[in-house]
């Protein structure tokens, strides 16, 4: 009876003042929305850099380290330390055990976008996401030895269609002045956007590297010593090496076999890593950033519950009558007490939920932006248990906070100045 | 009896000189006129007797219990099960309207949701209508009404559910003359209805009149 009555002023109470609760509920709201977003977005683009690339068992290169193997054979960042050559690859190939492989070939860009040399296996084998197959947006994969592929982002940023000539640069620098402007390329097709560095990257065949390479020595063209496309179709095109290769294992339990064979190989050194296990290592490195963001956005809330632990200690001084009266009706000073509490989770409360609200909206509105113009998936799902365990924390907080106002006012109406509650004098 | 008090005194802490208080005997349903100019201690006594403080010394019962021996949750219970209250003025609860004012002390006391008859709404709105609170002001927000008006409202929650005393502070003082007697006139014959004692405090003796008891309170030293 006493519960329901105190839910009951409660609630007509926050009614009442809603005018000055509603700026800092929606303080509060807002800091709730950026904590549970920044929680949020953290679990995605995890979530979306562990399936930067899936459904490869293992990633073969030279010997290295397996975080720099990752980065510049699935990231494209930095460049490789060495090659593996063409034998390898295809002994490797004649591996009974190996289901599948796809060679990479790194080293040239086009307008700052790596270039990757690589064969119809690519477009079989890789998968990103949940085991999802990378799809043309149009046209098809590259045919001739001139044909490109566009990643989504390059089409988008430099306004590339299907049949466009586009000319490669030598080296990966965003600007190069080594052009391959003998041997320009046509576009082929486009791929869908993806959400990881395939959008920013295009596919050419291996023969087409090979080709563009024709009279280059030690990355500079020797006057009179470059081909022609005609001249290059009638070349045997086969690489000497490669970068690196994917490779696909249908027994899984081969895969450890195979990676240590691969690792103690003795015709020449190379490393064979497991690209999931190398992806967590190199979250662990990005991932003390976004902890930092949380921990700010943590400081965000706590910031406006002391807002609104101070509204409610101004709002006090208004309440002495009100108090007052409900003490002379024979409300007990816990009754007092309990008002402040409910008061304040209540709007802990109606903060949280308008903050699931509010960010449900935003990710719904701009998902599809953020995907066609950054590249970035973000897709609406439930709330999993440590963002509901986040957002359990702000009325729990909310109800420490008004502690503070409560124990003023239950101590207030325990000692001083009953009378005033009789005379009238504020 | 209704109060019966013995050598009350109260002083605000330790070492203040304690007030000390004429004896009271109250028959029950009787009305008394407590006068005292401002400073003599009268709001105090009324808290006293409202069990909202606890006097140095002395001997004091109320509906033949002992206050100052109960507890504190004691005492809220029983001015909740008890007691009507009336101040000076801001008497209403501003977030409520003034039916939910009046119906206040039945939400608080099962004894006085038992004494409102034949229901508590019921008793509210025939209390609102004795005082002559307009119904149109009934459900509105209390903070449109004039003084007067709230002041009877303030009186319809004393006496709801049939409390055995009534406790008035001053609760004329901002009412004009006319509003005044009508208020006194309308508090004590509904306090007469229901058997319920008054203590009526002020410094106007022109009101003593209304009352069948009178006391007066000594000035403060």
């Amino acid at each position: 009876m006493k519960f329901r009555l105190a839910i009951y002023l409660a609630l007509a109470s926050l009614w009442h003042r809603r005018g000055v609760l509603g700026l800092v509920t929606l303080t509060l709201t807002l800091s709730v929305t950026l904590l549970l977003g920044v929680q949020y977005l953290r679990t995605e683009i995890r979530q979306s850099f562990s399936n930067t690339i899936s459904g490869t068992d293992l990633i073969v290169g030279a010997r290295s380290g397996q975080l720099n193997l990752l980065l510049y054979t699935v990231f494209h960042l930095g460049d490789a330390t060495n090659n593996i050559r063409w034998s390898t690859y295809q002994s490797l190939k004649q591996d009974d055990r190996i289901d599948w492989l796809v060679p990479l070939s790194l080293g040239d860009s086009f307008r700052g976008y790596r270039v990757v040399g690589t064969d119809a296996g690519f477009l079989r084998h890789f998968r990103h996401g949940n085991a999802q197959a990378l799809k043309l947006e149009s046209g098809g994969w590259f045919d001739d030895v001139f044909d490109v592929v566009l990643g989504a982002e390059v089409a988008r940023v430099l306004s590339h269609e299907v049949g466009d000539d586009i000319v490669m640069s030598h080296g990966t620098g965003s600007v190069s002045f080594m052009n391959h402007k003998d041997t320009p390329f046509q576009v082929a097709g486009i791929l869908s956007p993806t959400g990881t560095p395939v959008d920013r990257a295009v596919y050419v065949s291996l023969e087409g590297l090979e080709a563009i390479h024709i009279g280059w020595e030690s990355g500079v063209a020797m006057p009179g010593r470059t081909a022609t496309p005609e001249q290059a179709r009638s070349r045997d095109l086969t690489p000497g090496n490669i970068t690196a290769a994917l490779v696909g294992i249908e027994r899984k339990v081969l895969t450890f076999q195979i990676q240590r064979q691969i690792n103690e190989s003795q015709t020449e050194p190379l490393s064979a890593i497991l690209p999931g296990v190398a992806l967590s290592e190199l979250w662990r490195v990005l991932g003390q950033f976004e902890k930092a963001l949380l921990g700010i956005t943590g400081f965000v809330v706590i910031t406006s519950l002391i807002g609104l632990t101070a509204v409610l200690l101004t709002l006090q001084a208004q309440r002495r009558q009100e108090i007052a009266i409900l003490r002379a009706t024979g409300a007990s000073p816990g009754l007092i007490a309990s008002l402040y509490l409910l008061e304040c989770v209540m709007l802990a409360i109606v903060a949280c939920v308008i903050a699931i609200g509010l960010g449900a909206a935003a990710i719904a509105l701009a998902g599809p932006w953020l995907l066609a113009q950054q590249g970035i998936q973000i897709g609406l799902r439930g709330l999993n248990s440590s963002e509901w365990m986040i957002l359990a924390c702000v009325p729990v907080a909310g109800l420490l906070v008004a502690l503070i106002p409560a124990w003023r006012a239950w101590r207030g109406s325990h000692h001083q100045g009953l009378s005033r509650g009789l005379s009238g004098n504020p | 009896m209704a109060i019966s008090s013995e050598a009350l005194s109260y002083a605000w802490s330790e070492r203040s000189t304690p007030i000390k208080f004429p004896d009271i005997q109250l028959t029950s349903g009787a009305h008394l006129f407590l006068r005292g100019a401002s400073g003599s201690g009268k709001s105090t006594l009324l808290s006293l007797l409202a069990g909202l403080a606890v006097p140095r010394s002395g001997r004091l019962r109320i509906m033949e219990h002992d206050l100052p021996e109960m507890s504190g949750g004691q005492r809220d219970r029983f001015r909740a099960d008890h007691l009507g209250v009336i101040f000076q003025q801001f008497n209403l609860v501003p977030y409520l309207s003034a039916i939910d004012n009046v119906l206040l002390p039945c939400r608080l006391s099962a004894r006085r949701r038992q004494h409102a008859l034949p229901r508590p709404s019921a008793e509210a709105e025939a209390l609102l209508t004795a005082l002559d609170v307009p119904p149109n002001l009934w459900y509105q927000k209390v903070t449109a009404m004039s003084v007067g008006q709230q002041q009877r409202v303030a009186a319809a929650r004393a006496l709801i559910g049939s409390p055995a005393l009534i406790l008035a502070d001053e609760p004329t003082s901002a009412l004009d003359a006319d509003n005044r007697d009508r208020f006194i006139d309308l508090l004590l014959s509904q306090a007469r209805v229901r058997q319920t004692s008054v203590v009526f405090v002020s410094h106007d003796q022109a009101l003593a009149r209304h009352f069948g008891h009178h006391l007066t309170l000594g000035v403060l030293q």
